[in-house]
């Protein structure tokens, strides 16, 4: 009989306990929860639109033209020898994933507080899976991107695999940057108001309409500091057949780290208390 | 072997007001700094928010197999405690320990999404309460055919009546398969005959051996399906014991148990036709009297006043124990009054109840007064309106006979037995 109560599941419940403090092993464990939490995200999403999900091809092909007609043609920003398609495209693609990422998942704990307050399971699946719902959006557009790379007979080489890595670089920072306001707004509702505009800036401070040697040097560690900025000219430079900047490449990634440690702190601290403020 | 559910001096405190209450903002951020140095100099202090007790010092435990009802007010802090036993929220102070798988329905229909059709949400909620796909794709048609709503499985639950979304919650909930079950008033929605196939589905799982926490505010639920009651008052827990016991303390104490009752002008039940003026539980001598002696008759007495002449009029009484069961119906139909229209003026009835025919226990007598010629009208109706114990005493020449324990069963009738008996081997 002890020996089959020790192999019993207990679930304890305790004052000043983290709930499901991080742990890797839970989130294993509901792995079916993220996977059904994330299917249910995609499918919401396009429920009841008449082209589905072409919404996903459509919204960075269409921001790509208008930034070739505006900063292309009409204002002739330089695209360092791309074909200037490539160029906003290859801006975008992270960038679009990033930005509806963390627009999703920082609101996804407050819109499913029916959830948080009538069940248990670890929380932190929530804006995962809202953050997991774009890869399917990520992975068309990227073959889009490859597509516009054969058409323009880019050469790119073997630096082109460079690419996904920094891909997935971009998938753990949004999950960084969305779990972490995820967390926040539960507490202070103000940042989804400041979050549209905070974004409008983030984006003109990525070199996604302009390439970073436009930016005058006083200004590059501005550039620089943004994590974006090592992924968006890597995944230039990768499609040109150049190697990514190193330097740049070493801080988004510390960067991402660094965002993904103190979301995972904030979420631990808050998370106990969802359920209350939600 | 150990508990199922251990509940450890476990106590949870909100805070009502004050400065965490509700969202912070930054803005409120800035203002209690700024706000709060002048408030000192002009002397005042800060108020610290004011805080209440949800679950104060609640401590027991529950065996596996057990079934307990939780019951209480609102507010005493049953949900409350459910919650901190699913972990949704923590205690202030004091633990809980759940030993075996834990299934918790708080609500039905938990992550339903309206825009997902029946059989999406039957996936996706078993996920969130912890069914693995296979085991729901195991159980599918069970759960389909359990809800009731084979043709509309492939609908978004959007546009289902709120009938058919409870219906299809509930059989997704009625399937987890887990060791202990905690469950907050999912029975309290759909019609009766759902009602009545969740209860028997409750039987079914009782009777499986899992170990069932349940909160309710249906006293006949909480009777039938528990062996164990806790009641918690305000937060803390103030009887815990047999089912019928602390429901029946609980309802006397709710009820202020009352064997007469009358009613003034502004309140007296009934219409121009017939006004109830008072109930009340008597002896054969007369005296009113709030618990009868399970072996003599035992009279509930209607006074009403007849206003408006003209009416063939039943004086009514229906007999429900304290689980609620319906015991019985009885209406007048002594020849006196059957046909006849009766006259302006005021009437005294009364209906005897045998003796040896009630089961121990609370009564609740609903008084009426009706007519079924020429149609059945309810022209009175005084729900709870007065109560009785009946007791059952030991060594008394009741049915009970030598035994102590509780006997079984809505009613106790004394009967005849009869026993053949001849000597010897049997044939």
């Amino acid at each position: 009989m002890l020996s089959n109560r020790a192999e019993k599941t207990v679930s304890i419940n305790e004052a000043g306990l983290s709930l499901a403090s991080f742990s890797l092993k839970e989130i294993w464990a509901y792995r079916e929860l993220l996977y059904f939490l994330t299917w249910r995200d995609i499918k919401v999403r396009y429920k009841q639109t008449a082209m589905g999900a072409a919404w996903a091809i459509i919204q960075p092909l269409f921001m790509m033209l208008v930034f070739a007609v505006f900063f292309g043609i009409l204002i002739g920003v330089p695209t360092e020898g791309m074909p200037q398609l490539v160029f906003y495209y290859a801006g975008l693609l992270p960038w679009t994933f990033f930005a509806s990422g963390v627009v999703n998942s920082s609101m996804s704990l407050v819109n499913s507080s029916n959830l948080i307050t009538k069940v248990y399971f670890p929380r932190i699946l929530i804006p995962i899976a809202a953050t997991a719902a774009g890869l399917v959006d990520l992975l068309i557009a990227s073959l889009i991107l490859l597509g516009l790379a054969f058409y323009y007979k880019l050469s790119m080489g073997w630096s082109v695999l460079i690419t996904p890595l920094l891909l997935l670089l971009t998938i753990f920072l949004t999950l960084g940057v969305g779990v972490w306001l995820a967390a926040l707004i539960v507490k202070y509702r103000d940042i989804r108001h400041a979050l549209p505009f905070v974004l409008q800036i983030w984006m003109f401070l990525t070199p996604i309409i302009y390439p970073v040697v436009v930016v005058p040097h006083k200004w590059r560690w501005l550039i620089h500091v943004n994590p974006l900025t090592g992924i968006v000219e890597g995944i230039r430079a990768s499609l040109m057949g150049r190697a990514p900047d190193k330097q740049a490449l070493m801080i988004s990634i510390s960067i991402t780290t660094v965002v993904l440690l103190i979301a995972i702190y904030t979420f631990r601290r808050i998370e106990k208390t969802f359920a209350d403020l939600i | 072997m150990g508990p199922a559910i251990r509940v450890k001096d476990l106590s949870k405190c909100y805070r009502i007001g004050g400065l965490d209450a509700g969202y912070a903002t930054f803005r409120e951020m800035f203002a209690v700094a700024l706000v709060t140095p002048f408030r000192r100099l002009r002397g005042h202090r800060r108020v610290p928010g004011e805080t209440v007790w949800a679950l104060k010092d609640v401590d027991f435990e529950v065996q596996p197999g057990e079934v307990v009802g939780l019951i209480g007010h609102n507010g005493a802090g049953k949900s409350t405690l459910l919650k901190i036993l699913s972990r949704i929220t923590v205690p202030t102070k004091g633990r809980t320990e759940v030993y075996g798988k834990m299934g918790s329905l708080l609500e039905i229909g938990t992550g339903f999404h309206p825009d997902l059709t029946g059989r999406e949400n039957i996936y996706l909620s078993g996920a969130i309460l912890g069914i693995s796909r296979a085991e729901v794709a195991r159980r599918f048609d069970e759960v389909v055919e359990f809800s009731g709503i084979e043709q509309f499985i492939d609908t978004p639950v959007k546009w289902y009546s709120s009938g058919m979304y409870l219906r299809l919650a509930f059989a997704v909930a009625a399937h987890l398969e887990t060791e202990v079950l905690v469950m907050d008033e999912v029975l309290a929605v759909g019609d009766v005959s759902f009602q009545q196939k969740c209860l028997d589905k409750m039987h079914e799982i009782r009777s499986q051996g899992r170990t069932i926490l349940f909160v309710s505010h249906s006293m006949p639920a909480v009777t039938r399906l528990c062996q164990r009651v806790i009641l918690l008052e305000k937060g803390r827990m103030v009887n815990d014991g047999p089912a019928h016991e602390v429901v029946n303390s609980y309802l006397g104490a709710n009820w202020q148990l009352k064997a007469t009752r009358e009613w003034d002008d502004a309140h007296a039940p009934g219409n121009e036709v017939v006004r109830m003026r008072r109930a009340r539980v008597r002896d054969r001598a007369g005296a009113t009297t709030e618990s009868a002696d399970i072996r003599h008759q035992v009279g509930v007495e209607l006074s009403y006043e007849v206003l408006q002449p003209g009416h063939v009029l039943a004086p009514k009484v229906d007999l429900y124990n304290e689980g609620g069961v319906h015991l019985f119906a009885s209406h007048d139909v002594t020849p006196d009054w059957l046909q006849q229209p009766r006259p302006k003026g005021h009437y005294v009835s009364t209906v005897w109840i045998p003796g040896n025919f009630l089961s121990e226990g609370n009564m609740i007598v609903y008084a009426s007064i009706v007519s079924h010629t020429p149609a059945t009208v309810l022209h009175a109706n005084a729900p709870h309106a007065v109560t009785f114990q009946v007791v059952d005493y030991q060594n008394s020449d009741s049915a009970r006979g030598k035994y102590v324990g509780a006997i079984a069963g809505v009613v106790r009738p004394l009967l005849d037995w009869t026993t053949d008996f001849s000597e010897g081997k049997g044939a």
